[in-house]
């Protein structure tokens, strides 16, 4: 058991000032552990939203000196005994109080997009039919917890606020989850360019590196999308081709393999 | 100021009052499911939620869902279900619940698919099912290890376009109901600012899980404290079975601030091996005479049937979850345990790095993260971990219906569906299942009661002053020093084992905490406060607990999750009743033998005829 202290973040959106803390840390512990022992002995009051703590939820996101981070999966022997733990809310999204922040704005970009809608023609008795290599690369993004590091960290968002032009990393993989998933039949090409601003990201794969669930967003979700979006808009030989050969229709997985 | 003055003081008409036709408290997978399909009937709906949509205790569920659908093999069936269901439950569920849910999993886990589930899939491409505790055949719809996750993202993403109304971080106080003892409305406070709200409802939903939160060594999340219980009790429902809490048996050992956490079930279901300290495979020592015959006699059986051989019997460690966390009980009890108390899971000499890696991927992030461990190498360290309440509101089987006109619940807070012990993949198509129900069947309720009730200002009065007066006292009882107490009581003296000397030990604690609490105080004011969120939990998990205890010290024997060491065994004259509690006439909660209602024979007749009778049964229907 060692003595830690700790800096936390203890106000508003308004006011606010980093106070304090020295608690006893066992082996083992995560930072979300300490705060919770800080909460129970010395702040009662002090806001922090946290469930799962096992990196299946994500809501214990905040900023631990200054990296996005899930605070239940953040272990205390991390950082240096001597050193002082800078915990502060995720910058980008609005302060409630103390670590908890307002992220209700994602919530209304996710109902901006179009839900899922199958092909009925690929259904059988026995369900749907797809196989498990046409599913991989969905299921990668569907590993998404919705802890909003990702949009924390995109700069389009953190340090440009533009939040009226850009739905964000998170966002921008879900749309890719559906596009990308073998029976879907919806088209969300002319959204993603003209609404969800695809075109924002200049692809600088923060919001890849602080996933918690290794999500390579950048790579396989973002660039993908914005290739359908060039294809779609910008690319004159596909657009002849379509003018002249009509929609390219949508190869579905056979119904037995 | 007296009472009754401050009483006078308050004005109802400055609380913000809202209008559903159906309204839900919680939103798992039980509540999203019901708040899906009442508003598919044309009902307002609302749904209220402790915390932000999506982050419910469902995301925890790692296993699957279990639903006959005959994807992987075709032998399966819902008498089969349903025959293993009642088995695991030792024949305490409510039949037509049991019945209810093996009929209609396979259709409610297509329409998940339906609605953008992504599940893992077979050769052919269909949803792939494995292997768990207690199902004969591979049963359970899965994604990897995070079915959980892949059932609240799909319900939530459609959800929100149904036109449902979400209220989050929203805490569910009290229920209002009128003269003629009908639900007509519940008082719930933002947490973010601490005000109070009024829902008017014809028809609520209590979807609002367990109360693992009693224990101390426990996988559930701070939002199990048992609210729907207490809430349903307060207002005079009857509480059924609570003294069966299912003890998962492999929850994380080391490090000490993970204990609990729960490791799926999975690891076994794709072959892991449960190990004591001196490298015995124990769990051969410990197969209830019920399971001899569907089991495997040999380690050389088991290796055979995780490779595939369909005449080999199902390894030991696939038995009900019950049996296997008490032989880990045992096991340390007589020395044999891990290093850190516990026993050791082993899935490394079993599987190869990359199937691991490939299966059960949250769970090798989860070790190497929080306990420093390659479980691609290693064996984990796993003991009982209080998991999941079979116990909850007692409610018709066919209405989801509570004794109190207008309440309904559904899920894990609701009492029948699982006896006296659940098995594992049983949880997510029950949330499916009842959640559909539920949502129904509240619809067509409120349908038939057109208007709203007014309510009584002085209930609602009440209830906000009993909150208030938590952050208004000068001084008094830390609540989390309270809940520390709550914890190591219910660890100690209401646990895995348990006798009488302990339960009303256990009991006595309870009260004594009881009485410490009505000076409970939270420092701070009533923005986004955590002390007085805990407080006000705190008074639900404290009713919750109660009853537990008194429920346990009145069954007399050991059946599924509740194992008595001074009364052993099942037994018979117990299998003919339930116990309910209920808040008596003079506020002190009253506990009952109530006889179950006889059982169809049919269904009688299909748990009880031998496995092979069954099949060829089965095989002769298909003709």
């Amino acid at each position: 058991m060692t003595t830690r202290k700790f800096q936390i973040y203890r106000g508003d959106n308004k006011n606010g000032e980093l106070v304090n803390f020295e608690t006893e840390v066992k082996e083992g512990m995560v930072v979300l552990d300490a705060i919770h022992k800080i909460q129970a002995e010395q702040a009662n009051d002090l806001a922090i939203r946290w469930n799962c703590k096992a990196g299946k939820c994500g809501s214990c996101s905040m900023e631990i000196n200054g990296m996005p981070k899930l605070s239940c999966m953040t272990r205390m022997n991390e950082y240096r005994k001597d050193e002082t733990i800078i915990v502060t809310p995720m910058k980008t999204f609005p302060v409630i109080k103390d670590l908890v922040t307002d992220v209700s704005w994602n919530y209304i970009q996710n109902k901006r997009i179009k839900p899922v809608k199958l092909a009925h023609e690929c259904k059988t008795e026995n369900g749907y039919v797809m196989y498990q290599n046409d599913v991989d690369r969905v299921q990668e993004f569907r590993k998404c917890i919705e802890c909003y590091l990702c949009q924390n960290v995109c700069h389009v968002l953190r340090d440009h606020d533009k939040k009226d032009k850009f739905v964000g990393p998170r966002f921008m993989i879900r749309v890719a989850s559906l596009e990308m998933h073998p029976l879907d039949t919806e088209d969300r090409i002319p959204e993603l360019k003209k609404e969800f601003g695809s075109g924002m990201c200049n692809i600088t794969k923060c919001c890849t590196d602080v996933c918690p669930e290794n999500i390579n967003i950048t790579d396989n979700g973002i660039i993908p999308m914005k290739e359908r979006v060039v294809d779609r808009f910008y690319d004159p030989i596909t657009i002849l081709g379509r003018k002249i050969f009509g929609k390219k229709k949508k190869k579905f997985p056979p119904l037995s393999p | 100021m007296g009472i009754l003055k401050k009483l006078f003081m308050l004005d109802i008409s400055e609380i913000k009052t809202i209008e559903h036709d159906v309204l839900i408290v919680g939103a798992g997978g039980a509540g999203l499911s019901s708040a899906i399909e009442a508003s598919s009937h044309g009902m307002s709906t609302g749904i209220v939620m402790k915390s932000l949509l999506g982050k419910a205790h469902t995301v925890m569920a790692e296993g699957g869902m279990a639903a006959a659908l005959g994807n992987v093999d075709k032998r399966d069936h819902w008498k089969i279900h349903f025959r293993d269901t009642m088995r695991g439950g030792k024949f305490l569920n409510v039949w037509r619940m049991a019945e209810l849910h093996a009929q209609l999993a396979p259709e409610r886990v297509r329409l998940l698919e339906e609605w953008g589930a992504v599940f893992d899939r077979t050769k052919k491409g269909l949803i792939n099912q494995r292997n768990f505790g207690g199902h004969r055949y591979p049963r359970l719809a899965h994604v990897g290890d995070r079915t959980g996750l892949e059932m609240i993202r799909t319900l939530q993403d459609h959800g929100i376009h149904q036109g449902i109304e979400t209220y989050m971080e929203c805490t569910a106080l009290d229920l209002l109901k009128n003269e003629k003892g009908k639900v007509i409305g519940i008082v719930c406070m933002w947490r973010e600012t601490g005000t109070f709200i009024i829902f008017k409802a014809k028809a609520i939903i209590f979807a609002t899980g367990g109360g693992g939160k009693a224990w101390d060594v426990t996988s559930n999340s701070w939002e199990y404290t048992g609210d729907g219980y207490a809430l349903a009790y307060e207002a005079g429902a009857e509480l059924m079975d609570l003294e069966f809490n299912q003890f998962h048996p492999t929850g994380m050992m080391w490090p000490l601030s993970v204990k609990g956490i729960l490791v799926t079930e999975s690891v076994r279901g794709e072959g892991g091996i449960l190990l004591n300290s001196e490298g015995t495979r124990f769990m051969f020592n410990y197969i209830p005479e019920r399971f001899r015959s569907e089991t495997a006699e040999t380690e050389e059986e088991a290796a055979r049937w995780l490779s595939g051989d369909p005449s080999a019997r199902r390894p030991p460690e696939l038995l009900t979850r019950d049996v296997v966390a008490r032989a880990i009980n045992e096991e340390v009890k007589a020395g044999r345990g891990s290093k850190h108390g516990g026993a050791y899971l082993n899935i490394a000499t079993q599987r190869s790095s990359e199937d691991i890696k490939k299966k059960l991927p949250s769970m090798y992030h989860q070790f190497k993260v929080l306990a420093e461990l390659d479980i691609t190498k290693e064996s984990m360290e796993v003991g009982p971990t209080c998991h999941y309440f079979m116990g909850g509101i007692r409610v018709n089987a066919d209405t989801a219906m509570s004794s109190v006109p207008g309440l309904f619940a559904c899920g894990e807070c609701a009492a029948g569906m699982h006896g006296a012990n659940r098995l594992g993949g049983n949880s997510l198509s029950d949330l499916l299942v009842f959640g559909y129900l539920a949502g129904k069947k509240a619809a067509e309720f409120a349908k038939n009661n057109a208007n709203h009730s007014d309510f009584d200002e002085n209930q609602v009065r009440k209830i906000i002053l009993k909150a208030t007066e938590i952050l208004n006292r000068e001084s008094g009882a830390n609540p989390y020093l309270l809940h520390e107490q709550l914890e190591q009581n219910m660890q100690m003296n209401v646990g895995i084992i348990r006798t009488k000397d302990e339960l009303v030990k256990g009991i006595d604690e309870i009260e004594n905490i009881k009485e410490e609490y009505k000076s409970v105080k939270a420092k701070g004011t009533s923005q986004f406060n955590p002390g007085w969120h805990e407080a006000l939990g705190l008074r639900n998990l404290l009713i919750t607990a109660e009853a537990v205890a008194r429920a346990a010290k009145f069954r007399e024997e050991s059946r599924g999750a509740h194992t008595r060491s001074d009364f052993p065994g099942e037994q018979k004259e117990w299998l003919n009743y339930n116990i309910i509690s209920k808040k008596g006439v003079d506020g002190k909660m009253q506990l009952n033998k109530v006889e179950r209602p006889s059982a169809n024979p049919e269904l009688v007749r299909i748990a009880e005829s031998s496995i092979e009778d069954l099949e060829n049964e089965i095989i002769e229907e298909r003709k």
